[in-house]
């Protein structure tokens, strides 16, 4: 009885992989159908064609420089903000700590609808008030990255904040006591430590912000993000040529997650070994 | 506040103040009051903005109760407004959205943080987490290929003999929740895993030698240890649904219609934003409910969500 349990929860689980892989999959294998519709079935041939047509597609290149771009810059803002955010946090207590963290929490829960309708609101508005013309104040891709940020910041917030609370604040006194200036203990003592959750935060920040569809769709004033591009051309006309482009991104990612599948694998490795010899030693002490 | 100071000194405390009060105010807090304040206003011309037609009403809240529609409920005939009925039935399909992810979810993060060997276990995690590196448009892309009529999902159903002719699957809201529940799921795996992790084996195997089924295990022990993640588990998937406007594109047919839909409309086509502000903020209050109750039927609080 409890084998078969054991095996029909073997079987749900290589099915669930089943049903998130097989998508990407399809969608893979469409690239290289000879179709003018992207679709595996009726399978026409291999073709490289709708790799070409992609290449040449320059509005869907232009949408991916932007979109990197994008990407970039909601990575930098949303760490110094988020940083600054966990750093404050971890520092005060009571009722003030719970209303801020409070809200930084919930802006992660604000529906991209929101967001977006009010940020292009609130700038385009002041910039009206303000009778300037000044970029700030217009639709774009700017007002996409203030909005995107909004709610990535907390993510990043979150990262550092969980880091934060295993730091020894001593090794600051430490550092003041021997004489380091404010700035020197936040670049040479506490930066460092969280480095890790800071890269980590980026690169959630640097997806998310890819991503993104609802803040982008409001407040991006007529540019293009790869994704607003994609949804696009799936609403009208679309081609393969899409497809080709999925099937790049599906290896990138597969690409670096070999790469730290191979790295983690190396690295347990090392630290089995590293276990087996320091066993070895006590043993051997123990003989002797 | 004084500790930053002493570690820090006054001038980098003060810029961190700064940019923590940039990010709340200038980019959460004064947007949504703008959003609140221009859904009262009326739609006007540019010229007319400040002048005597620019009052403060209700009037685009009201807009949710223009144009009824006939609908009929177990055979009994009854008049609807149409937006009310989008909004009714986005959160129905939400909530439908939310219990299938939980369905499919819970076995396996049971099975992740209790049975499986932990030795393939990362393998496993960075397998699920392919599927969330690549974009949610691409995502619904790729079940907008699968269920298409002359699709490969029909093609196979055919084949293996299952069914005699193609189904179409986008049609009414079907499409909508398979898409959501395929882009969200992890979403409620993950939280539930962790959760489940951290509970002592000890404590099953308790239960199991007290003789305990296997049902009353999960009821008694696992679950009730498992709600704070449930809780956020739910709270995450419920809110990206109800709030997502690529998967209903994509995925919707003509008989399907999602509310972030209908604001994108008063935004994008109409041009009218503050029917859209108005229509924004129902939403967000909505949400706003939703996590409310959901906090105080898992009895938990809005700092345990987060984790």
């Amino acid at each position: 009885m409890h084998k078969l349990r054991m095996n029909l929860a073997r079987l749900y689980m290589g099915l669930f992989l089943v049903f998130m892989i097989a998508p990407l999959a399809v969608m893979s294998g469409a690239a290289f159908n000879d179709n003018r519709l992207p679709s595996i079935v009726p399978w026409k041939g291999w073709t490289s064609r709708w790799f070409e047509a992609m290449i040449n597609d320059d509005r869907m290149m232009v949408a991916f420089g932007n979109t990197l771009v994008v990407a970039v810059a909601v990575a930098v803002l949303a760490v110094i903000v988020g940083t600054a955010s966990a750093i404050l946090i971890n520092s005060i207590s009571g009722r003030v700590r719970t209303l801020l963290y409070s809200m930084m929490i919930s802006t992660i829960l604000i529906p991209g609808v929101v967001i977006g309708i009010s940020t292009m609101i609130l700038w385009t508005k002041m910039g009206n008030a303000m009778g300037t013309e000044f970029f700030l104040f217009n639709p774009g891709l700017h007002l996409s990255v203030l909005g995107q940020v909004s709610y990535i910041a907390a993510m990043v917030m979150l990262l550092v904040l969980a880091r934060l609370q295993s730091f020894d604040a001593g090794l600051e006194e430490a550092a003041l006591d021997l004489g380091a200036s404010h700035a020197q203990v936040l670049r040479r003592i506490l930066l460092p430590y969280l480095y890790p959750a800071i890269g980590a935060g980026g690169a959630v920040a640097f997806f998310q912000s890819i991503e993104n569809y609802n803040v982008t769709q409001f407040t991006r004033g007529g540019m293009d993000t790869l994704t607003v591009y994609v949804f696009s051309m799936v609403r009208s006309g679309v081609t393969p040529a899409i497809n080709a482009l999925a099937f790049l991104l599906i290896m990138v990612t597969l690409v670096l997650a070999l790469i730290y599948e191979i790295n983690r694998r190396r690295l347990a490795r090392v630290e089995a070994e590293r276990e087996a010899e320091a066993r070895r030693a006590t043993a051997l002490e123990e003989a002797i | 506040m004084n500790d930053l100071i002493r570690r820090y000194g006054v001038t980098i405390t003060a810029l961190m103040c700064l940019l923590v009060a940039f990010w709340l105010v200038m980019l959460v807090v004064v947007p949504n009051i703008t959003l609140f304040e221009q859904s009262f206003r009326p739609y006007l011309p540019v010229v007319d903005v400040g002048g005597p037609k620019d009052f403060y009403s209700l009037r685009n809240y009201a807009k949710v109760f223009d144009g009824s529609i006939e609908r009929s409920f177990f055979g009994i005939p009854y008049m609807i407004p149409v937006h009310v009925m989008t909004f009714g039935l986005t959160i129905w399909y939400s909530i439908v959205v939310t219990v299938a992810c939980f369905a499919l979810a819970y076995p396996l993060a049971f099975f992740m943080a209790k049975i499986a060997n932990p030795k393939s276990l990362p393998t496993l995690l960075l397998l699920l987490f392919i599927p969330l590196w690549v974009s949610e448009v691409l995502r619904a892309f790729a079940w907008w290929i699968i269920l298409a009529f002359k699709g490969p999902l029909n093609a196979l159903l055919l084949a293996i003999g299952a069914i005699d002719e193609p189904v179409r699957w986008i049609v009414g809201y079907d499409g909508v929740v398979i898409g959501l529940t395929y882009a969200y799921v992890l979403f409620m795996l993950f939280p539930i895993y962790n959760a489940i992790s951290s509970l002592d084996t000890n404590q099953i195997e308790a239960a199991d030698d007290l003789g305990a089924p296997w049902w009353k295990i999960h009821l008694r022990v696992v679950l009730p240890y498992a709600k704070p993640g449930i809780a956020s588990g739910c709270v995450m998937v419920f809110m990206l649904s109800a709030g997502s406007l690529l998967v209903p594109s994509i995925l919707g047919s003509t008989t399907s219609q999602w509310f972030t839909q209908t604001i994108d409309q008063w935004f994008k086509d109409a041009l009218d934003w503050n029917t859209a502000s108005a229509y924004a903020f129902i939403l967000l209050l909505l949400c706003t409910v939703f996590v409310s109750i959901a906090l105080k039927v898992f009895n938990v609080k809005l700092s345990d969500i987060a984790k």
